[in-house]
């Protein structure tokens, strides 16, 4: 028998409170980095060389997170390397998503000669192994935002056309879909009005998770020196900066670590959370 | 009588593969409840299937004929075909778990097809789609048009899905096993529900199942499918009385309520079929006559 639930708001539980917050506090730090970033993240002053975190004996006042060897404050590189972090989560990520979701619906679907289409173009999409794809990629491009956010989505948009797919497939073989195209539906009306509504749950959680994919990609070429022009702070080279010098000064490479793993958890955890919170047969 | 729909030698197979249904023929008339029996894998629901436009995507139509009301659909180009189906006939499904789409609520999927196919406004469907909740005996009307589909229960969506199924008064409908996936229980109901309805509506109803006993109770004439064959097609009463086919005779044999009521189904050796075959078919040309 049907039960009450159906009127009840459920309480949002703790994960989508703890990652959503972290995330709307990130987004927030990221836009109003000029206003409220202690000081110029560019700035060098070799006086104040490696200062530790304020709570440490011999820090600097108004370094609350220290310097590194060039004495640039910690914390505004950190704001600052949110905003190129996100930027390239929103764009990648929301680009992957178009790309891959639209094509996996299309094949998952229509079935027939589109999803063979699409499925051969996946498969020998994937065949090429993906990080010397966007090596050689920016290679070919020139290192900057453009490229790594291209490189990202060229890399991961198999990934949902093959998740989408999957999911479009089962879903278009229950009989609601008969029905509405029994009730004179065209069969493009019935994919968007039918089966996207069912897929989508889906769909958030592989964006938001993609968005913490792009978050470690971008990261992962800065460290190695493909990202952007090195005087941008990003949070990838913080980490590769503060590696040599981790015995010396430990806090220019773990602050921009913790903040990378909690974002890219934060990400994870979002899309796990929306998911349950919006697909209704868990609801 | 005149028949509302009427198949003649439909052949379906899988594309490369098997034939699935060998001309296949087969009538109801308006208003009248034709049973289709067979067992699992014989081909009933795609019969069902091709009528409404519904095969799956391995599947094709390689000759004959589907008249429905007077006009040939397989001779329709697909958007006008769609259309007649739409405005003429409806299906009751096997499981009303995957009947339903799980992420909209009941109220727009019921009058979704009075807007779609009777051109009406949202109010005035709405309004329909209440008559017809009470008409299902379905409590709190209003309530259940707000619920999700996993809300309900199983008896409740199919009593939904029959509301549904006669929300724009087609003149056909085609129930394809609407009880198995029910409790015991709640079958009775059903079953009394689709009846009452179908009496009332006038509509020709398709009936399939392999349940004899439930055709004896509520179909006019039915055919029998065996692998992908009718093999048999008569009134009720002739049916029940004369069974001419071996698997016809195995069925009413393995129907606790006819002869013994610990009945089993007795598997009938392919060879035996194709000789009566034959002798079925003289038979119902000399009754028809
Ligand atoms: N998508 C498909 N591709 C290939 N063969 C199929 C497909 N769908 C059904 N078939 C085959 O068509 C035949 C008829 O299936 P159908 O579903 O009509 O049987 P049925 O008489 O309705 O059985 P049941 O009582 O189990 O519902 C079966 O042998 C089945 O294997
Ligand atoms: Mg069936």
């Amino acid at each position: 028998m049907r039960d009450a639930r159906g009127d009840v708001k459920r309480p949002i539980g703790l994960r989508l409170w703890l990652s959503g917050g972290w995330l709307t506090l990130l987004v927030l730090a990221a836009v109003s980095a000029p206003l409220i970033a202690p000081k110029d993240p560019l700035m060098q002053d070799l006086f104040l060389g490696r200062m530790p975190p304020f709570w440490m004996a011999g820090a600097e006042p108004g370094y609350l997170l220290g310097t590194d060897s060039l004495g640039r404050d910690v914390l505004s590189r950190i704001l600052y390397g949110a905003r190129l972090a996100l930027i390239v989560a929103l764009v990648a990520g929301t680009l992957t998503c178009i790309i891959g979701a639209t094509l996996g619906l299309m094949a998952g679907y229509y079935r027939g000669w589109t999803d063979r289409v699409i499925s051969r173009f996946v498969d020998i999409w994937m065949a090429f192994p993906p990080v010397l794809f966007a090596i050689l990629l920016i290679a070919v491009l020139g290192p900057g935002l453009m490229s790594i956010i291209i490189a990202i989505v060229v890399i991961d948009w198999t990934r949902f056309a093959r998740v989408i797919r999957a999911e479009a497939m089962s879903q278009g073989a229950m009989d609601y879909v008969a029905s509405a195209q029994v009730a004179g539906r065209t069969r493009f009306g019935t994919m968007l009005t039918e089966i996207l509504p069912n897929v989508l749950p889906t769909i958030v959680a592989l964006l938001t998770l993609e968005m913490g994919i792009a978050v470690i990609v971008e990261a992962i070429l800065s460290f190695v020196n493909l990202s952007i022009s090195t005087d941008s702070p990003t949070w990838g080279g913080m980490i590769a900066e503060g590696r040599t010098s981790v015995h010396q000064a430990w806090w220019v490479l773990v602050f921009p670590l913790i903040t990378l793993f909690l974002t890219v958890l934060s990400f994870s955890q979002l899309g796990e959370g929306l998911k349950d919170r919006f697909d209704p047969v868990l609801r | 009588m005149k028949s509302y729909l009427s198949i003649r030698n439909l052949n379906v197979r899988v594309k490369n593969g098997p034939v699935i249904l060998r001309s296949v023929s087969l009538d109801v008339a308006a208003g009248q409840v034709h049973g289709l029996v067979g067992e699992s894998g014989a081909g009933k629901s795609m019969i069902g299937k091709a009528v409404l436009g519904t095969l799956p995507r391995a599947l094709e139509v390689t000759g004959g004929e589907i008249w429905l009301d007077g006009t040939d659909l397989l001779t329709l180009p697909p958007a006008e075909r769609r259309r007649r189906i739409g405005a003429t006939a409806a299906l009751i499904p096997q499981d009303p778990l995957t009947a339903l789409n799980p992420s909209k609520r009941i109220g727009p999927q019921i009058t979704r097809r009075l807007v779609d196919i009777l051109g009406w406004t949202k109010a005035e469907a709405q309004a329909r789609a209440l008559e017809l909740l009470d008409e299902v005996h379905i409590p709190d009307p209003v309530r259940v048009m707000r619920s999700y589909p996993h809300e309900l229960s199983g008896g409740m969506r199919q009593r939904i899905l029959i509301a549904s199924a006669f929300a724009a008064e087609p003149k056909l409908i085609i129930a394809d096993e609407p009880t198995t996936a029910l409790d015991v229980t709640v079958q009775k109901q059903i079953l009394r529900l689709i009846n009452e309805m179908q009496t009332r509506h006038g509509t020709a109803l398709l009936f399939v199942t392999h349940d004899l006993g439930v055709v004896s109770k509520v179909c006019d004439t039915l055919s029998v499918l065996y692998a992908g064959k009718v093999v048999e097609d008569a009134r009720m009463h002739r049916f029940f009385m004369r069974p001419i086919h071996p698997y016809s005779r195995a069925l009413l044999a393995a129907t606790p309520t006819y002869t013994d009521p610990t009945g089993s189904l007795t598997p009938v050796p392919e060879t035996v079929i194709s000789a009566v075959e034959e002798e079925v078919r003289l038979h119902d040309v000399r009754a028809g006559q």
